[in-house]
């Protein structure tokens, strides 16, 4: 499992054009929003909670079909699935190797996109916090869509539609949480129940992305 | 009596489906320790669904694979462990080097990555990345896979596409070497390839 991430992370240093893309396209959302918006800064802060948290997951959906296509399309898939690994454990560690090399830079590149969308200064630690657990719902849910949306035509159309919903809650707390936080209410409640999601899809989603792993 | 199995493997009545085509049914076939099985056929005729169903990749539709007298899919990590699989991909990462894509697989299964790079005379391009191998290096490199550690099946799809004539004679002393120690040999094959005496299989 530990050679698995070692190798996921490497890769990801020979190649961070994925990274790259998801954190810049985060940022230029974030950056046509107010042009979008027009003179208002009140009214650009009241968005930028969701704005925020949309741009984000949308970003961190990009290099979600190469999650397991690269891995099929050249049959390191194959060697993986008869190296003793189990599939769930293979799916985790696809998630956490997704996460590290997406979602980690997409937290610290909040504060740029936070800045753009005239958020308060003093709600950035809890929007950076927001955005990593919701970055993680994303990365397990997205595990689990991209196992099974595998070898499957337009699969990277499907993807969104099989993830996009399942983040929504991940959204509405995150969302709340940033909200909470920029008018000087207290942000914890909501920060513990996006966590308390993630603690509920990190065991369960890996299990289903392996079943379909398996499932050819 | 026989002391011990006189079958490593024993198919019985293999059938499998692809996409809805019944490729093939009723295949039975016995390999004995140290044999070499030549799987032959027409472009199409489920030589490689063969290999992929042997390795557990594609379920079994119908029939039973016996290891030792025992069903071979019950434990499918314990299978996944007894074989080495060589498809038509490398499973190269072209970004890694050529050391660094077997060092993964020698963290997973184990062994030595010098030795099985020089066993395939591939020392001189240990830290070139994968990206710039021509396929038959690519080849050789995923060969190097199948001597870095010991397993008694090795189920090759191909192997010597794209391989040179010295690179194919370099493969002589390494199967000799895996059926001298008990090892089987199922190949799927066009080409010509040194094992000697191997039965063949026409599907």
């Amino acid at each position: 499992m530990i050679a698995l991430l070692g190798r996921e992370l490497r890769l990801a240093i020979r190649h961070p054009a994925d990274t790259l893309s998801a954190v810049m396209f985060f940022v230029l959302v974030a950056a046509l929003f107010p042009f979008g918006v027009g003179p208002s800064p009140e009214l650009l802060a009241r968005l930028a909670p969701g704005a925020l948290l949309a741009a984000a997951l949308l970003a961190a959906l990009l290099p979600l079909d190469r999650l397991f296509g690269a891995e099929a399309e050249d049959g390191s898939l194959d060697q993986l699935l008869l190296s003793g690994l189990h599939p769930a454990g293979i799916a985790a560690v696809k998630a956490l190797g997704h996460w590290i090399t997406t979602g980690l830079p997409l937290v610290l590149a909040t504060p740029i996109a936070a800045a753009l969308l005239n958020l308060p200064t003093e709600a950035w630690g809890t929007a950076m916090l927001a955005l990593g657990l919701a970055s993680a719902i994303l990365s397990v849910f997205g595990a689990a869509g991209a196992a099974l949306t595998l070898g499957a035509r337009r699969g990277g159309v499907l993807l969104p539609l099989l993830v996009l919903p399942l983040s929504i809650p991940a959204v509405i707390f995150g969302a709340a949480a940033i909200e909470a936080a920029a008018n000087g209410l207290a942000a914890r409640p909501y920060l513990l129940l996006e966590a308390a999601l993630l603690a509920l899809a990190a065991p369960l989603a890996p299990l289903a992305a392996g079943a379909a792993l398996r499932g050819d | 009596m026989e002391a011990g199995p006189l079958h490593l493997i024993e198919a019985q009545d293999l059938a499998c489906w692809r996409a809805e085509r019944l490729v093939f049914a009723g295949l039975a076939f016995t390999v004995a320790p140290g044999e070499a099985l030549l799987l032959t056929g027409a472009n199409g005729a489920g030589k490689s669904s063969l290999l992929r169903v042997l390795a557990g990749l594609i379920p079994l539709a119908e029939g039973r694979l016996l290891w030792e007298g025992a069903d071979a899919f019950v434990d499918q990590t314990a299978h996944g462990a007894r074989l080495r699989y060589l498809g038509h991909q490398d499973a190269l990462k072209p970004a890694l080097t050529a050391k660094e894509n077997l060092a993964f697989y020698a963290r997973l299964h184990g062994g030595d990555v010098a030795a099985a790079l020089d066993a395939l005379g591939l020392s001189a391009l240990a830290d070139l990345p994968a990206r710039v191998l021509s396929s038959g290096q690519k080849r050789r490199l995923a060969l190097a896979r199948l001597v870095l550690a010991p397993a008694p099946l090795w189920l090759l799809d191909e192997p010597s596409v794209g391989l040179d004539a010295a690179s194919v004679e370099r493969l002589a002393p390494l199967f000799a070497a895996h059926r001298a120690a008990g090892g089987v040999v199922l190949a799927a094959t066009h080409l010509p390839l040194p094992l000697p005496d191997a039965r063949e299989l026409r599907l």
